[in-house]
């Protein structure tokens, strides 16, 4: 019997991220690493701040300068929204390693509350720094 | 017989006794990587709220008053408490990222060795400059 052709139809070696409809649960899931990833490289920038300001007022005035530029502000905000985010991320995980929080329902609010919590939280901590200036 | 029950028969299984009491499992380090993530994870909650409340006064500030605010004792063991705690744990953080996406033997070895390097790099430069500035050895 002739071996069966291939078929010709290019198919995905394994499922993976394109080929599954978007979830709420799992684009926060994706979001998390993504955050955490972010946040891994951000720790350089508070690395170049610390040093800086050890350094003497030159090398604090450049780094100083340049957060405080419309740019850096913008770095600043979007570290700060990010960090939330992730703390969020990671307090969700707490709630499932006690074991609770499973149910359909629990999942998508979970989910939902970490995008709109980390945004609302951000919201606060600028409003905050801003009025205590 | 269940799989768990044959795994934990010592008339049945390979595992010698010793490592059945150690429970450290096949990797040699249990759910330590795990449980020191969630250590460190409960740690950056705390540090790293009281690290933006820090950020939030730096800002605008001239450089004597920048040096007194992290010099101060309290900013000062805060920032190095947040350093530790959040060096640890993006460096776990990476590791697990890297071991799920990076598959080919050098690349893994070369991109964990990477992350070490950088998880300390980080770490150190910035103790460094902490403690510089509060014992009052940056150039004011």
């Amino acid at each position: 019997m002739a071996p069966t052709a291939r078929p010709t139809v290019a198919q995905p070696l394994s499922p993976h991220l394109q080929i599954y409809r978007w979830t709420w649960t799992m684009a926060m899931s994706v979001f998390h690493r993504v955050t955490g990833t972010a946040l891994y490289g951000g720790t350089a920038l508070v690395a170049i701040w610390l040093v800086a300001l050890a350094s003497g007022p030159a090398a604090y005035g450049w780094v100083a300068g340049f957060f405080g530029s419309l740019f850096g502000k913008l770095v600043l905000f979007v570290y700060t929204w990010i960090l939330l985010h992730h703390m969020l991320g990671g307090i969700r995980h707490f709630i499932w390693d006690a074991g609770v929080g499973f149910d359909r329902a629990q999942r998508l609010g979970l989910a939902r509350a970490t995008l709109v919590g980390s945004t609302v939280l951000t919201l606060v901590v600028w409003a905050a720094g801003l009025l205590a200036r | 017989m269940a799989k768990e029950q044959i795994r934990q028969n010592p008339a049945v299984s390979i595992r010698t006794p010793r490592a059945r009491v150690r429970g450290l499992g096949v990797s040699h380090h249990g759910a330590g990587h795990w449980w020191v993530q969630r250590l460190t994870a409960v740690a950056n909650v705390v540090l790293m709220l009281a690290f933006v409340v820090i950020i939030a006064r730096m800002a605008g500030r001239p450089y004597p008053e920048a040096i007194r605010l992290v010099g101060s004792p309290l900013v000062s063991l805060i920032l190095i408490l947040a350093v530790l705690s959040v060096t640890i744990h993006m460096r776990l953080g990476m590791q697990v990222v890297i071991e799920d996406y990076v598959h080919a033997p050098a690349t893994k070895i070369a991109a964990v060795f990477a992350n070490n390097f950088y998880a300390v790099v980080v770490a150190v430069a910035c103790l460094y400059a902490i403690l510089r500035v509060s014992f009052g050895q940056s150039p004011v």
